[in-house]
């Protein structure tokens, strides 16, 4: 590859980006990557890592359900197996009246004609979780589910992109997308390039690069904290989340306690600087407390927030721009794209070589969004 | 909410001279400290001992800090011990956890005055049991007047490894030998910095000279330009492989070793609100950058005493007064005593400072401390070694993704006993200078919190 | 590895015992478990949850985090940072704590 020339330009060095590197430089492309700051700087690195199909919004399940059959088989896509660990995913029901919306949720899903998700009584939820509170009395399980290891994630699509060729440029803004013969000007503050498509993988960013190419669209974004404990003996093989709380709770193979939930910490998109919220974060620990009374006493030891495209469905943005031909979308995954990573670089590919996916992304269309 | 004019993290020499000047005239003042009585680690436990034989033997100095505590206790400052501030936020709300629970506190202003830690300095073996620190002895030494069980080997490089040794002989202990890792100062730089030096504070520069003198005299074996050390033994410390700058390669066996290689500020707090930091080559270590007043780029935060570079005891009370002055300047008050002024304290700080070239330059670490070999933990939380280190540095990965890639710093410690020699396996690795490598990223909370404390402040604002 | 200095044996008024593992130690009042544990004759604290290698109190001041020990009621913190009470129970940890009802 030419410097300053390529097929493809990815804008953006999160697991998205990678994967849809990945897929192009597999297929045959030149690729270049740009990334503002450093690959997984963002959302990427400070993801739970939640592989996750159990309560997806609909219009994500069969998306997620072909997700995570690659999850099974990461190694062969990336040469590691990213740290993929199948416990299962329960979501805990503290209430009766919280198991019936779990029944009623089971219900509505296999209506839709998916059976991955499975209603578990009192008696299997203690089994599968020896510590959870009395008070909780059932859940819905996905017990296929998991969660794999976020930085080793990053590490394999990484190598496995550069493995293959494509070119990482990290440090580098891309400051706007011209039209041109045959393609696109990428302008950069280090030069510019042509290239021929261009992948929108920009995370909270991405609303500003469709303005680039002339699409102004409903975005906002999410900055989401985690925080983790010391290590502690393994005894949660599951990830856990609550009905009625916010809380993703689950338990790493090093050993430490990784506590999310979606609650918001503070960010300012411009300086991309975030910062930690502990009085909003207590509610987090307050929900893992309540359910696993046993921890009080871990020392939490690290938190931190991220920074994730949000759109207004809380779906993603996925396919071709509405506007500009030769520019496709990944991003604005709301906060629950990890685990569509090894599935979605694919479909970006296919849209960009055969003008189409074999899957289904109509709901994730550009066009929803436009103002 | 309580909402005190200025929060000061910190009662030690600095923090306290601050609480004084500033609660007198009239500001509310809270102090947060994370022992159980005020004076820092260096008058650690003085009430207890002034007035008694230890007292007299740690020395006039360390007694001296009665006076300051004393004036302390009853400034009129909110003093809150055995409390830890575990997180503040640029809009200076601040979480503390201690006997009274978990409270968050809204100052107008914060100062921090959080001294200094000791430089790690890692050599193969410094993890075992046995192996400690000179400050951590000089510590068991205050409080509860706990020694050497056996003569003791003392290895390294800076005033607080010879005072310790002075201040144990003088209890009744012994020192079997003293490993001296001080690299040799070429004499005319040392005697130009002592001449300047000689002038202002020789009674300093003789008391230490004769702490020299007097540990040649009495450790049973004193071995100069010591390059390389090694703590030999699998469950416990059993001896100590040495190697001298001339090449010569010895073995002692010994169950304790006690290690010092100079002090650093203390960084987490500033760094964790964004204060620029630089790297400092005199001293060898960073430090927050500061205006003349201790105000650093956080426009409500001030940085007193070692926090804002090392200079000692006295010196940290004249900072911490001089940063109250500011705090009382901004905050419309004037301070009580008729003496308390910006001059008086300047030239204080002047004096009290004179010697500290020389110090830096005389006991300057040696080179290698910050280059470890390959076998050496690096990282003694999650026991990375150099080697896994450099391999990932090496890679594709840069060095902001070193500590995600591979957990150093991420252990209870956060990085305190890692982050420097880290940030100078980078700096090598790309051949280039500390000042232009950032240590690794502050992530809060400041020191662990236990998930029930963090959770306890759901239910305040349940109730509020 | 470490001794009372001579000036402060037998003053036993201001002791309280303290259990480490199961067994009694003397500590003077005011003083820290650590400092209590470095006066006996295995004075390590915990193996860490890594490779389980053994380690001991060693900069005193909170800031290595290698004097971790279990306390009843309070769970895996710094011994160093703990001042000794009449009855306290002291655990070295052996590798990741456990968590569990009992904890």
């Amino acid at each position: 590859m030419k410097a300053g020339q390529a097929t493809t330009a990815v804008i953006g060095g999160g697991l998205h980006g990678l994967a849809c590197a990945l897929a192009l430089v597999q297929r045959g492309q030149d690729v270049v990557l740009f990334e503002r700051s450093w690959i997984g700087r963002r959302a990427s690195g400070a993801t739970a890592a939640g592989v996750r199909t159990l309560w997806r919004d609909p219009a994500e399940i069969g998306l997620s359900l072909e997700a995570l059959e690659r999850w099974y088989r990461m190694d062969a896509l990336v040469g590691d197996d990213c740290g993929f660990w199948a416990g299962g995913q329960i979501k805990v029901a503290e209430s009766h009246a919280e198991m019936e919306a779990l029944a009623a949720r089971a219900a509505r899903t296999r209506d839709l004609g998916f059976h991955h998700e499975e209603l578990i009584d009192t008696r299997e939820l203690r089994r599968l979780a020896p510590m959870i509170s009395e008070h909780c009395v059932g859940g819905l399980i996905a017990r296929r589910d998991g969660a794999a290891d976020p930085h080793r994630t990053i590490a394999a699509f990484r190598r496995a992109v550069e493995g293959h060729g494509a070119v990482i440029r990290e440090g580098i803004s891309v400051m706007a997308l011209e039209p041109e013969a045959g393609g696109w000007r990428v302008v950069t503050d280090a030069g510019n390039w042509a290239v021929r498509h261009v992948v929108n993988a920009a995370g909270a960013w991405g609303g500003q690069v469709c303005r680039m190419v002339g699409e102004v669209i409903r975005f906002g974004y999410k900055a989401s904290m985690v925080f983790v404990t010391e290590r502690v003996q393994q005894a949660f093989g599951p990830v856990f989340s609550t009905v009625g709380r916010p809380l993703s709770f689950k338990q790493s193979s090093q050993g430490t306690l990784v506590v999310g939930g979606g609650i918001q910490g503070w960010a300012d998109l411009e300086k991309g600087s975030t910062q930690v919220d502990f009085r909003a974060l207590s509610r987090g620990a307050a929900a893992a407390q309540a359910l696993f009374p046993a921890i009080r006493n871990v020392q939490i030891v690290r938190a931190w927030t991220g920074l994730e495209g949000k759109t207004p469905d809380l779906l993603p943005v996925i396919g071709p721009s509405a506007r500009a031909p030769g520019v496709f979308h990944t991003f604005g995954f709301s906060g629950h794209g990890f685990e569509l990573v090894p599935l979605v670089g694919e479909i970006i590919a296919d849209c960009i070589m055969h003008g189409r996916s074999r899957y289904d992304i109509g709901a994730f269309d550009v066009a929803r969004l436009l103002t | 909410m309580l909402k005190p004019d200025l929060l000061i993290v910190g009662a030690g020499p600095a923090g306290m001279s601050a609480a004084i000047v500033a609660a007198r005239a009239g500001l509310k003042v809270v102090v947060v400290d994370e022992q159980p009585t005020p004076g820092g680690q260096i008058w650690r436990g003085v009430e207890a001992n002034a007035g008694t034989s230890r007292g007299r033997a740690l020395g006039s100095q360390y007694c001296s800090g009665l006076a300051t505590v004393r004036a302390f206790r009853e400034c009129g400052a909110v003093y809150w011990p055995s409390t830890r501030v575990w997180q503040i936020e640029p809009t200076l709300g601040t979480y503390v956890t201690g006997p009274g629970g978990t409270r968050v506190i809204a100052p107008r202003l914060v100062l921090i005055a959080t001294g200094a830690q000791e430089r790690p300095a890692p050599f193969r073996g410094w993890t075992l049991p046995g192996v400690m620190t000179v400050g951590a002895a000089q510590i068991l030494l205050k409080n509860p007047g706990s020694v050497p069980s056996e003569p003791v080997w003392i290895a390294g490089c800076g005033p607080l490894a010879l005072l310790y040794a002075h201040q144990l002989i003088r209890m009744g202990g012994a020192v079997a030998g003293f490993l001296d890792t001080r690299p040799s100062t070429p004499l005319r730089e040392s005697l130009r910095l002592a001449g300047r030096a000689v002038l202002r504070s020789s009674g300093e520069l003789a008391k230490g000279m004769s702490w020299y003198a007097g540990l040649r005299h009495r450790a049973g074996r004193y071995v100069p330009g010591v390059v390389d050390l090694q703590a030999l033994g699998t469950d416990r410390l059993e001896g100590v492989r040495y190697r001298t700058a001339a090449g010569r390669l010895a073995e002692i066996r010994t169950s304790l070793l006690l290690v010092h290689e100079g002090v650093l500020p203390e960084l987490h707090t500033a760094r964790s609100l964004g204060c620029e930091i630089q790297w400092d080559a005199g001293q060898a270590a960073y430090r927050p950058v500061l205006n003349e007043w201790g105000e650093c780029s956080h426009p409500d935060i001030l940085i007193a005493g070692d926090a804002a570079g090392i200079g000692g005891a006295e010196a940290a009370v004249h900072r911490g007064r001089l940063s109250a002055l500011r705090i009382l300047q901004r905050l419309g008050k004037v301070a009580a005593e008729p003496g308390m002024t910006e001059e008086s304290c300047r030239a204080a700080l002047a004096r009290a400072l004179a010697l500290r070239p020389f110090l830096d330059r005389v006991f300057r670490p040696r080179g290698e401390i910050f280059a470890p070999d390959d076998d050496t933990i690096v990282c003694r939380c999650e026991e990375l070694r150099v080697r896994d280190l450099r391999t990932v540095l090496a890679g594709s990965v840069g060095p902001n993704q070193l500590k995600a890639f591979t957990r150093a710093g991420m252990g209870s410690c956060q990085g305190r006993q890692c982050g420097l020699t880290v940030a100078a396996l980078i700096a090598a690795a790309e051949g280039r200078q500390m000042g232009e490598v950032q240590p690794f990223r502050v992530r809060p909370p400041l020191k662990p919190v236990r998930l029930c404390d963090l959770a306890g402040l759901a239910d305040e604002g349940l109730s509020s | 590895m470490f001794r009372l200095l001579e000036d402060d044996r037998g003053r036993m008024e201001s002791t309280v015992t303290i259990e480490i593992d199961g067994y009694p130690v003397i500590a003077r009042i005011g003083e820290t478990v650590a400092s209590a544990l470095l006066r006996e004759g295995a004075s390590w604290s915990r193996t860490t949850p890594v490779s389980g290698a053994r380690r001991a109190p060693y900069c005193m001041m909170g800031v290595c985090f290698d004097c971790l020990m279990l306390v009843e009621g309070e769970g895996l913190v710094r011994a160093c940072q703990t001042l000794v009470r009449a009855g306290l129970k002291v655990q070295r940890q052996t590798g990741p704590r456990k968590v569990g009802p009992s904890c």
